[in-house]
């Protein structure tokens, strides 16, 4: 297995060069050299090849992929419909609005799943995002996330149904839950899709994800294992409209209670008193950094949060700073946001912070500095002093936002 | 108390930009660095040796060269370095990565506590920690933001969420993934560097760990990467301009609607 470079085909141009994202490859001699401690056979440069000399060989049936007969067991459309406190959470009917496409496209059922301690209402709620099937299945050992039983629970469903796609949100639930059910199984997951689309002919998933903070993109397929599964960034597919007399069929299961054992025990959910919205659930977030000068500041910005219905996101800068908690902070080590407006006020712009937030809707920076990096990011900039602009347009908004 | 922290050696992100001219990625130099999370959690691990004892252990998968990120490791106080590394790794997805490396920690002996970051800074899967706790059969608790307790036996930790934190309490052995919030990462000492020179660490390869050839590697990834591009770089627009108060009557005017509809 491995990749070759065709030599009587390169004409040494050096397009597979630029292409390679991991600095793999140089030209010596006019002949593409591919270090093999850096490649990892990604298909970069295999693309960008215009000579066709670069061949990965990828001809390696392993004894654990799936047959064609064994891939067609596999039908339907899963989504995880994750709860808190009983309530669906927004990202599920995102993933029912893309799922429906999807299952219409390989025509098969959109199934949810719905693990707690009772569904009670929300099953309609399913329903009505477009849901053909709901499984539930009710436990108080359910009723609040733990990897184990969670991750047991959706493991036999999975067994037993044989689903062909698998999505659940890309949120902490998700990323914790999901990898696990994944590495139980032996299937591929995608982590943090922000494009999902079908490749008819042989019902594949293509995955599509940002990598390197959003400075790459990549499409990922799971060719010979299912189910495919993918985690999928909030916020990015739009949700499933509501239908209020659309209806379905619900399979309740019941699962040994040896299942639902859990090593982890859940002592205490504790909430961030600070803010009320979440920064990864919020439509508008108004955001601060050194600009703001100090912790005090951060009052301005939670004032127009306030008016806008929106959070206060922060940069790192700010957080390293002591002025904020660290659940605040957007960018590359703190959390990737895309709201539909992203205010970001004395905030400079370094690349970092740009990779959490640069898929926001709107941007808008303001910033006394009409050198900084984030005009060149920010769909409307104002160059100014942020202690004047801001609580003007916090007066603004409150009257305008009273009107309407 | 013998605990494993896993770190991945990545390009420092900053070397990675977009040529607008023909939209492909510049790599400037070729420096590579810890990944940043992987600090928080080598941190954790000095510190909980500093307390209790015992001792920790560095792994990482990777090319060759992946060893100074373990010298690095010894630096800060780690004792001993793993490093994973054979041709037929190359291509491995998350599920080829959380197997390999699972079956390198069933070689190291045994062990009370695995510590991950909560990512890796390339990747950015965060799919590796939870693969390798369930690769061995351990509890897991991700984005850990603070340890409350922990012996010999039991743990009791802060997970952080989208809506605050849970307070998780687990048996050992346990595997944890950290995030930034956890600590400071100290910088290695000069004795720290001196030591890390002549520290032995240990190279294996697929034999050695006994990895089964079908499940390494491209070979054994259920996942393939197709295709990569750059996206189009986000275009900067429009700067208002005016006074205060007209910059912020012409704002509120763009954005008043999008702003009602999100009430």
């Amino acid at each position: 297995m491995g990749i070759e470079i065709l030599k009587d085909k390169c004409t040494g141009c050096k397009l597979c060069l630029k292409a390679c994202p991991f600095g793999a490859i140089s030209v010596e001699d006019k002949l593409a050299v591919i270090d093999l401690a850096k490649c990892t056979l990604c298909n970069a440069c295999v693309d960008a090849c215009k000579a066709g000399a670069i061949v990965i060989k990828k001809d390696l049936a392993s004894s654990h992929r799936l047959n064609s007969e064994e891939l067609a067991q596999y039908k339907d459309v899963w989504v995880f419909a994750e709860q808190r406190n009983g309530v669906v959470q927004s990202v599920v009917y995102e993933l029912l609005g893309k799922g429906r496409e999807l299952a219409n496209r390989l025509g098969v059922n959109l199934c949810a799943v719905y693990l707690g301690e009772s569904v009670g209402d929300q099953l309609k709620q399913l329903f009505r995002r477009g849901a053909d099937l709901v499984y539930v299945v009710e436990s108080p050992k359910l009723k609040d996330y733990l990897s184990e039983p969670y991750s047991n629970v959706l493991t036999q469903l999975i067994l037993e149904h044989k689903p062909e796609i698998v999505l659940c949100g890309a949120t902490s639930l998700g990323r914790s839950l999901i990898p696990r059910v994944a590495a139980v199984i032996a299937t591929g997951l995608t982590a943090d899709c922000t494009g999902l689309e079908i490749e008819q002919e042989q019902r594949i998933l293509l995955q599509t994800r940002p990598a390197f903070g959003g400075n790459i993109m990549a499409t990922i397929i799971c060719p010979h294992h299912r189910p495919q599964m993918a985690t999928v960034r909030h916020k990015v597919m739009p949700e499933a409209a509501a239908d209020s007399l659309a209806e379905g069929r619900v399979i309740k299961k019941y699962i040994a209670e040896d299942k639902l054992i859990s090593r982890t025990k859940l002592i205490d959910v504790a909430k961030e008193v600070e803010t009320t919205v979440n920064i990864t659930e919020a439509n508008i977030i108004v955001s601060g950094g050194r600009g703001l000068q100090g912790p005090q500041n951060f009052k301005l910005l939670q004032d127009l949060a306030l008016v806008l219905g929106g959070a206060v996101g922060a940069s790192r800068a700010a957080v390293d700073s002591d002025w904020i908690s660290y659940s605040h902070q957007v960018g590359q080590t703190g959390k990737t946001v895309c709201p539909k407006i992203y205010i970001a006020c004395g905030i400079s712009g370094q690349i970092q912070h740009l990779a959490g937030m640069q898929s926001s809707e709107i941007i808008v920076a303001i910033n006394k500095d009409p050198q900084a990096p984030i005009f060149s990011t920010a769909t409307y900039g104002i160059v100014g002093d942020i202690f004047e602009v801001v609580p003007a347009l916090t007066a603004k908004f409150k009257q305008i936002l009273r009107k309407s | 108390m013998n605990t494993i922290v896993c770190i991945k050696q990545v390009p420092e992100t900053t070397d990675i930009k977009i040529d607008p001219q023909t939209n492909t990625l510049i790599r400037e130099g070729a420096s590579s660095i810890i990944n940043p999370f992987d600090m928080y959690a080598l941190e954790e691990a000095i510190r909980i040796k500093e307390k209790l004892g015992g001792q920790v252990s560095v792994i990482s998968m990777g090319p060759p060269q992946a060893e100074a990120a373990l010298r690095e490791a010894i630096a800060l106080g780690c004792d001993q370095g793993v490093l994973i590394s054979d041709r037929a790794f190359a291509g491995s997805d998350t599920w080829a990565t959380s197997y390999t490396l699972a079956k390198a920690i069933r070689k190291m002996g045994k062990f009370d506590l695995v510590i991950c970051g909560k990512q890796a800074m390339d990747g950015d899967t965060a799919q590796v920690g939870p693969g390798i706790a369930v690769q061995l059969n351990i509890p897991q608790i991700t984005y850990v933001k603070k340890i409350e307790s922990i012996d010999q036996n039991l743990a009791r930790v802060e997970r952080m969420t989208e809506f605050g934190y849970e307070v998780i309490e687990t048996p050992l052995p346990c595997l944890f993934t950290v995030v930034k919030e956890i600590n400071e990462p100290r910088l290695p000492s000069l004795k720290g560097k001196m030591r890390a020179k002549s520290a032995q660490v240990n190279i294996w390869n697929s034999k050695d760990i006994q990895a089964d050839p079908e499940r390494i590697g491209l070979k054994g990834s259920p996942t393939q990467v197709i295709k990569i591009f750059t996206p189009q770089p986000r275009k900067g627009g429009q700067i208002l301009q005016g006074s205060t108060e007209e910059v912020v009557d012409k704002l509120a005017n763009i954005l008043k609607d999008i702003a009602a509809g999100c009430k």
